[in-house]
């Protein structure tokens, strides 16, 4: 009996969620006052909803289908699990997604799928999914697409014509991983992919000679999603992947999504609880990389194993490793070293170079700005105050360290 | 009478976020100069209180109030700061917005040291109302009227007549025209008037209600109304919401259970409004038996389709291990090379190009930023120099055979670049056999080394490039070398004197290459 649609909701929403990213910002502005019709996107994202994992529900994530002929160790979709299967039709996806909209429970759709017969045939029916929105219902909100690997360069180019983003999934940190647990991906088709995509958002950016026209090509970039904790790479390893990344294909984001152990797993992974605290540190290292001009390499220099500290955040157990560039004073170091302070947020230095243009700021100060002196007063100079000897107590990585916790008897 | 300033004062407003009418107040307690702490502000609470305007100015023997100020001028950050935290609904907005405009007139840079006390506040309460704005577009969830909808309100506020209107039927029992929604939801500060074209923008092809205890909004193709007047809750329903709680349930990820989190970002006082929120309990106390039952599962078998995917994903033909015969097979095998590991970090393998009998092949050091992600080599800047320079002495790189010592780039990534590296003697190495595999099936007449990592992979030994530069030399096969710079050495020269004498050499090396090939 074919399964009701409330049913297919169930199975292929569930198969979704290990997809990281439910972003639907850094898109063009747009709205539907003069179309009459539906959508809008206006810079900023917005989560309409929250899961009790604590992610933000922003999009109709969801899969075409379950159905898959790729075999990959990590995917609970892969074609040697047990798990039920489902698939929905275009009409049914469009539906769904403009009838979610309306109720305003989301931005727009993110649609992945499982690959079914062939990698170009399942990515025309995404992209038809994406035209009928655009096209026949003037849908303005916001439309992510995963490509499939292998899919026709002509299938991707109609794809980023429709949707605000384009992502390609890198899965695991090395070739050989990869090669490992995903046998039918190609490491080197999917990094192609996402160079042919950079080369295509670049070339449709530039104006064209006879209108002089910017045309719209996946204005919200594309992003990739690598799996953490399901091989052995390290954490320097990972960071490494991720800069090459940005550096090589302009990517909007990295997504690391600790592996969730899945119903019906491969043997060959690791059954244990997400590394979740892992994950939380590469994010931060990853934010240290591109917004406060740290390099890879000093993040994970001073660490042992090449893996981050799990009980300091990543600026922290650089500056204790590094104490020579310390105090800072807030008063009179640069832009970069205010960054460096742990504690400092790009908006407080920001706070901290606009104020300090009127006055000489005291602790007092930071503390109005919801600043935790606990964290940054070993750090730092400030009008009335030098932190002498703080900065070169033998103890003061167990100032900042959490408590350590007794053993749970397991 | 008490001194000009220091007379008490008490100014009642509507105090619903209408920013004009403190405007109006505080223009006017200022050019009297009254003194901040002397100004009693309150909220109007019903119809019944009175509306106290500030008392009338006493004009000076020029006609102008007396303490008048020449002039008010505040930055246009204040109006725009002022505007924002007029909509909070902390009683004490108004006094802080005069007592700022009265330290502006002396301060001019008040706003900016942003660790001073009352901006501190101001700027708190702004954050207050943006992020109250921003939650009710994230969380207003429209009920559709119509067939669906039902109501167990027993209030009659016009809202219920506008819903209890049945919707225009065709014949056929479909609604025509636009379709009509509803929400209800409870903000903390006055925001309904600037959150509502927000809507406005976003559903413009449906009709729709947005009420509140503070105002409510509405929308009908044509005209956006706003009022203030507090509404109730009609309490609808709506049948979409079974599938969209059957999304929220199942997107859930039971193995990573971080209810703080999600609590500070929806936080309670939104869940009565929200048709999901009632599954959170649910979803949280069944979360690790989920867990628990995942891991406990047994391994099954395989279903039955994985075997016949299996089977059609088998290779077709036998594995070609040998020595690739022409140059496509060789180029085809060349894009899965994996002899170094610099095949792990580049985008792809970036073979030669050109006929496949040329008599003249040039050789470069590797591929740029640009060939690595187009996959063709010398298109980026050196390889535009090279054309530039080729092309004014003659030479056309069409019938060239053009290649690179090691075929994938390696780079360090910069931020958003990528800085080119040398290859090291391994790396041209374990290449080498890519470059003496397209030296044997093209068979040509002439090879240029460009640069010093080319010389060393051609001659198979760490040579130096002064030695060999601009000489032919002939090889042991029958070929001749014949040895220049590689043109992104010319890119990089810093003084343009130098640069200019480097591109002449560069050009009679071409020069020489050009005689050499005709006379092959």
């Amino acid at each position: 009996m074919k399964k009701s649609l409330k049913e297919r909701l169930a199975i292929l929403s569930d198969a979704a969620k290990y997809d990281a990213s439910c972003a639907s910002s850094g898109t063009t502005k747009r709205n539907s006052s003069a179309s009459g019709g539906l959508g809008s996107t206006e810079g900023s994202g917005i989560c309409h909803a929250y899961a009790p994992d604590g992610r933000c529900i922003s999009l109709l994530k969801i899969l075409m289908t379950n159905f898959c002929i790729y075999d990959c160790a990590y995917c609970i979709n892969r074609s040697s699990s047990n798990v039920e299967r489902a698939r929905f039709s275009v009409e049914e996806v469009v539906w769904l997604t403009l009838e979610f909209y309306r109720r305003n429970y989301i931005e727009g759709l993110f649609l992945s799928s499982g690959i079914i017969r062939s990698s170009d045939h399942t990515m025309e029916e995404m992209v038809r999914i994406a035209r009928e929105l655009r096209v026949t219902h003037n849908f303005r909100g916001y439309i992510h697409l995963k490509s499939i690997p292998e899919a026709s360069a002509a299938l991707i180019e109609e794809a980023g014509l429709y949707a605000d983003r384009l992502s390609i999934n890198i899965e695991l940190p090395t070739d050989a991983g990869l090669t490992r647990y995903a046998p039918e991906k190609r490491p080197a088709g999917i990094r192609k992919s996402m160079g042919d995509l950079r080369l295509k958002i670049e070339e449709m950016r530039d104006p064209t000679l006879q209108t002089k026209r910017i045309r719209r090509f996946a204005p919200a970039g594309q992003s990739t999603q690598m799996i953490v904790g399901a091989d052995q790479a390290n954490d320097s390893v990972i960071l490494g992947t991720s800069a090459r990344l940005y550096g090589s294909y302009g990517l909007r984001r990295v997504y690391y999504s600790a592996f969730s152990p899945i119903p019906d797993a491969s043997r060959n992974l690791p059954l244990v609880k997400p590394p979740l605290m892992r994950e939380h540190r590469l994010y931060q290292a990853d934010w240290l990389y591109r917004f406060y001009g740290f390099g890879i390499d000093e993040i994970t220099r001073d660490q042992p194993d090449g893996m981050l500290d799990l009980d300091l955040d990543p600026k922290l157990a650089w500056a204790l490793a590094n104490r020579q560039r310390f105090p800072v004073d807030i008063n009179k170091a640069d832009r970069e070293m205010l960054l460096r302070v742990p504690g400092f947020g790009t908006k407080i230095v920001r706070a901290i170079l606009t104020a300090r243009r009127h006055r000489t700021l005291r602790l007092e100060d930071l503390v109005r700005l919801k600043v935790s002196l606990k964290k940054v007063q070993a750090f730092i100079i400030a009008e009335g105050w030098t932190p002498s000897r703080l900065i070169d107590r033998p103890d003061l990585r167990t100032m900042f360290a959490p408590k350590p916790e007794q053993l749970v008897l397991l | 009478m008490q001194p000009l300033g220091l007379e008490r004062q008490t100014v009642t407003l509507d105090g619903k976020g209408h920013f004009g009418e403190w405007r109006e107040a505080a223009r006017r307690l200022l050019m009297v100069g009254t003194l901040p702490a002397a100004v009693d502000w309150r909220e109007k609470h019903g119809a019944t209180d009175l509306f106290a305007d500030p008392p009338p100015a006493r004009l000076n023997a020029e006609g102008k109030p007396e303490g008048a100020r020449p002039e008010i001028t505040v930055p246009r950050a204040f109006m725009t700061l002022a505007e924002t935290v007029i909509c909070h609904s902390d009683p004490g907005r108004f006094g802080l917005l005069y007592r700022t405009l009265w330290r502006l007139q002396a301060e001019r840079n008040l706003l900016d040291i942003v660790s001073d006390a009352d901006v501190v506040r101001l700027n708190a309460m702004e954050k207050s109302v943006r992020r109250d704005s921003h939650k009710m577009k994230a969380f207003v969830r429209f009920k559709e009227i119509g067939a669906s909808t039902s109501t167990t309100s027993t209030s009659t506020t016009d809202i219920m007549e506008v819903i209890a209107r049945p919707a225009p039927l065709e014949t056929s029992g479909i609604p025509i025209g636009r379709r009509r929604f509803f929400a209800w939801f409870e903000p903390d500060h006055f925001i309904v008037a600037r959150a509502a074209p927000f809507f406005q923008r976003r559903f413009t092809d449906m009709d729709w209600i947005i009420a509140t205890p503070k105002g409510s909004a509405a929308w009908d193709g044509t005209a956006l109304t706003v009022t203030s007047e507090p509404a109730d809750d009609p309490k609808l329903t709506d049948d979409a919401d079974t599938l969209w709680r059957t999304y929220y349930s199942n997107i859930f990820n039971p193995a990573r259970l971080k209810v703080k989190a999600m609590q500070s970002e929806m936080p309670k006082k939104y869940w009565k409004n929200l048709p999901e929120a009632d599954l959170i309990p649910g979803l949280i106390a069944g979360a690790e038996e989920k867990v628990r039952a995942m891991a406990e599962q047994a391994m099954k078998d395989p279903p039955a389709f994985h075997a016949k995917v299996r089977e059609a994903a088998m290779p077709k033909t036998e594995e070609n291990t040998a020595r690739p015969g022409t140059l496509e097979a060789a180029r085809a095998e060349a894009r899965d090379c994996t002899r170094c590991p610099l095949s792990c970090k580049a985008t792809q393998t970036v073979f030669g190009e050109g006929p496949d009998d040329a008599k003249l092949m040039f050789v470069g050091e590797q591929p740029g930023d640009q060939e690595d992600l187009a996959g063709r080599p010398f298109i980026g800047p050196a390889g535009k120099m090279f054309d530039t320079i080729a092309g004014e002495v003659d030479l056309d790189r069409k019938h060239a055979y053009v290649t690179n010592a090691v075929k994938h780039f390696k780079y360090e990534p910069r931020g958003k670049r990528r800085i080119h590296q040398k290859p090291n003697m391994g790396e041209i190495r374990a290449c080498r056999w890519w470059l003496k595999l397209e030296l044997d099936l093209i068979q040509p007449k002439l090879v240029v080394a460009m640069g010093a990592t080319a010389l060393t992979s051609v001659m198979n030994h760490a040579e130096r490039l002064s030695d060999y530069r601009s000489r032919k030399v002939d090889l042991d096969d029958g070929r001749a070398l014949y040895t220049t710079v590689h043109p992104s050495y010319l890119l990089r020269i810093p003084d343009e004197g130098r640069k200019r004498e480097e591109i002449n050499r560069f050009r009679e090396d071409l020069q020489a290459i050009k005689s050499l090939s005709d006379t092959l």
